[in-house]
């Protein structure tokens, strides 16, 4: 049964999948789909005091303190998820693959240097790297992005590197260098495919980390910048609000919760499905 | 054994200096200004480099790395640039509340963690084992800000059973404990039930059911202690999350911890601060690391040390 059925076939994973192409859609239509421009203020959108609206029919999700409409700014935000979330991860991924496998596969003092390079990363906490390198370089959409993938690439070259080494002792491999093959040959015809699977487990996982990593940097006002909306700055911009419009919390961290888990949820059965290893464990 | 950990502590050592090589690099490349940040934004250019003087800013990168290199091996960790205090007596000030923190979170998240994975492994299949996996995953899927925002919410200001922020009695501590270890729960749970999963298929389990011991005993006396080792084992390896964590936690609850110092500093970019905060989170990540290891060969006498 291809990769698709059986993930279909998993109630978990087929809610997780659906919640993705929503969001996705939602993203890529998002200047069709928007009830209100994201960024216009408007003109009743406030209360006369200058509060924002609770959810109603004409605001379904309510306004925020500019008066602008929550599922606009939603909508528009899921791009900024999304664009960080592949972009980062894509990167992460990419970096942490080369990493890997040149010192799993190539081995010798280049492979020894990044190993250890990669041990000194693992003692860094991630999250305050992330921060402090977010708030003291000028921040933007790409910088966010390169935040991220610096810290997350470490998890996946130590996991790729394992696998590269338990790959290279199998018979296969072996009876390849005996009869003659080259070392390009046995890399890309035999190690590439048999790590792709991890690639894409890691691909669907750290997508996961990297929206909730953008999220917290968002939130904490070292990420994406406003008027840019993106569901972590929507609630740092409306945080002083939360005790009298819970909504502009509560919404967006729903949003974040949802897809950080629908990555998660499709994450984890695509590694049930693709690693054999784990068959009868769940 | 004793050669291990010497080896591996040297180890660590050198891993240390390379974190402080790498922050240093990092922070000396960034475009942020201290001298600039200190002197205000009126301040005439030469003030400016006056301050940059007064701090060695002006000098070559391995002067200043030098310099803060022999005061470091010597545990000085060198004065704030704004509070003029020194660094290491700011930490040692905020590290019992993050220590508070981290307990607390430690127990709350080895309370839920393991006794829902145990739950689930024993219910496997069932609708509670379905309910709890699921309950696991949103705990590794949900910001740790927004955990603590909904928490202020409801049970500080709509319940009002808690404060809603600051530190010092129990009741301060259960929120920012809950959120700084739901993430580790979500996790516990996954890892205690696969690892009860593993020994309830085990020969001398299936040994004990059959000279005919109750199952309760069994679960309790011969399948819990085995299988709720390799999962404590892993508290080591916990302290990495809490250190990424406490900048958050911190923040939103305003607990006056070692987090909340690093986010003033990163905000004033309070470099001396920033290096200090980060070399000693990275202390806390190698030693938990070295713990972790030196723990497993007890529980599993297959493991070797290398």
């Amino acid at each position: 049964m291809s990769v698709l059925g059986e993930l279909v076939r998993r109630k978990l994973a087929l809610f997780g999948l659906v919640v993705i192409t929503v969001v996705v859609g939602a993203a890529l239509l998002s200047p069709w789909i928007t009830p209100y421009p994201p960024d216009q203020q408007m003109f009743d959108g406030l209360t006369l005091e200058g509060a924002p609206l609770p959810p109603s029919a004409q605001f379904w999700l309510g306004t925020d303190l500019l008066g602008r409409d929550l599922l606009s700014r939603l909508i528009e935000g899921a791009r900024t998820s999304l664009v960080i979330g592949v972009v980062a991860n894509g990167a992460a991924v990419f970096i942490g693959t080369l990493v890997g496998v040149t010192a799993g596969f190539f081995g010798g003092w280049i492979g020894t240097i990044l190993m250890r390079a990669t041990d000194l990363m693992m003692a860094f906490p991630a999250l305050l790297l992330a921060i402090v390198l977010a708030a003291l370089f000028t921040p933007s959409l790409w910088i966010v992005a390169l935040v991220i993938a610096m810290v997350n690439w470490v998890q996946v070259a130590r996991v790729i590197y394992t696998e590269t080494r338990s790959l290279s002792e199998r018979d296969f491999i072996e009876a390849e260098w005996g009869i003659g093959a080259g070392r390009g040959r046995i890399l890309v015809r035999h190690m590439i495919p048999h790590l792709v699977s991890i690639m894409v487990v890691w691909g669907t996982l750290g997508i996961a980390t990297t929206v909730l990593l953008e999220a917290t940097l968002s939130y904490l006002g070292v990420g994406v910048q406003p008027p840019t909306p993106s569901w972590g700055n929507i609630i740092f911009e409306n945080q002083t609000y939360f005790t009298s419009a819970p909504w502009l919390v509560f919404f967006p961290g729903i949003a974040i919760i949802l897809l950080a888990l629908s990555f998660n949820l499709v994450g984890d059965a695509l590694r049930d499905i693709l690693d054999p290893t784990q068959k009868g464990r769940h | 054994m004793a050669a291990y950990i010497a080896r591996r502590l040297l180890q660590a050592v050198l891993i240390l200096i390379g974190v402080s090589f790498v922050t240093f690099v990092l922070l000396y490349l960034v475009p942020a200004d201290p001298a600039r940040q200190i002197a205000g934004r009126s301040a005439t250019a030469e003030t400016v480099a006056n301050i940059r003087a007064q701090l060695g800013l002006d000098q070559p990168f391995y002067v200043q790395y030098g310099r803060y290199f022999m005061n470091m091996i010597q545990g000085d960790l060198g004065r704030s640039y704004l509070q003029k205090t020194e660094v290491a007596a700011l930490i040692a000030a905020r590290l019992p509340a993050t220590l508070q923190l981290m307990a607390g979170a430690l127990f709350f998240e080895l309370l839920l963690g393991l006794t829902t994975g145990i739950l689930a492994a024993l219910k496997r299949g069932t609708a509670i084992d379905n309910a709890l996996m699921v309950g696991s995953f949103i705990g590794v899927s949900a910001p740790q800000f927004v955990v603590g925002i909904l928490l202020l919410y409801v049970f500080a200001v709509q319940l009002g059973w808690f404060p809603i922020g600051g530190y010092g009695t129990l009741a301060h501590l259960v929120l920012p404990a809950i959120t700084l270890g739901i993430l580790g729960a979500g996790w516990y749970s996954r890892m205690m039930r696969s690892s009860m999963l593993d020994v309830l298929r085990q020969d001398y389990i299936r040994t004990a059911r059959a000279k005919g011991l109750d199952r309760a005993r069994v679960v309790v006396r011969h399948a819990l202690p085995n299988a709720i080792l390799p999962v404590i084992a892993m508290i080591g390896i916990d302290i990495g999350l809490f250190m990424s964590g406490i900048v958050v936690v911190e923040s939103v609850f305003g607990w006056p911890g070692i987090g909340q110092l690093a986010w003033q500093a990163i905000q004033r970019v309070d470099i001396p601060i920033i290096m200090g905060v980060t070399l000693v989170s990275a202390v806390a990540i190698v030693l938990g690391n070295l713990l972790a290891d030196l723990i497993a060969p007890f529980i599993d006498p297959r493991i070797k040390l290398r």
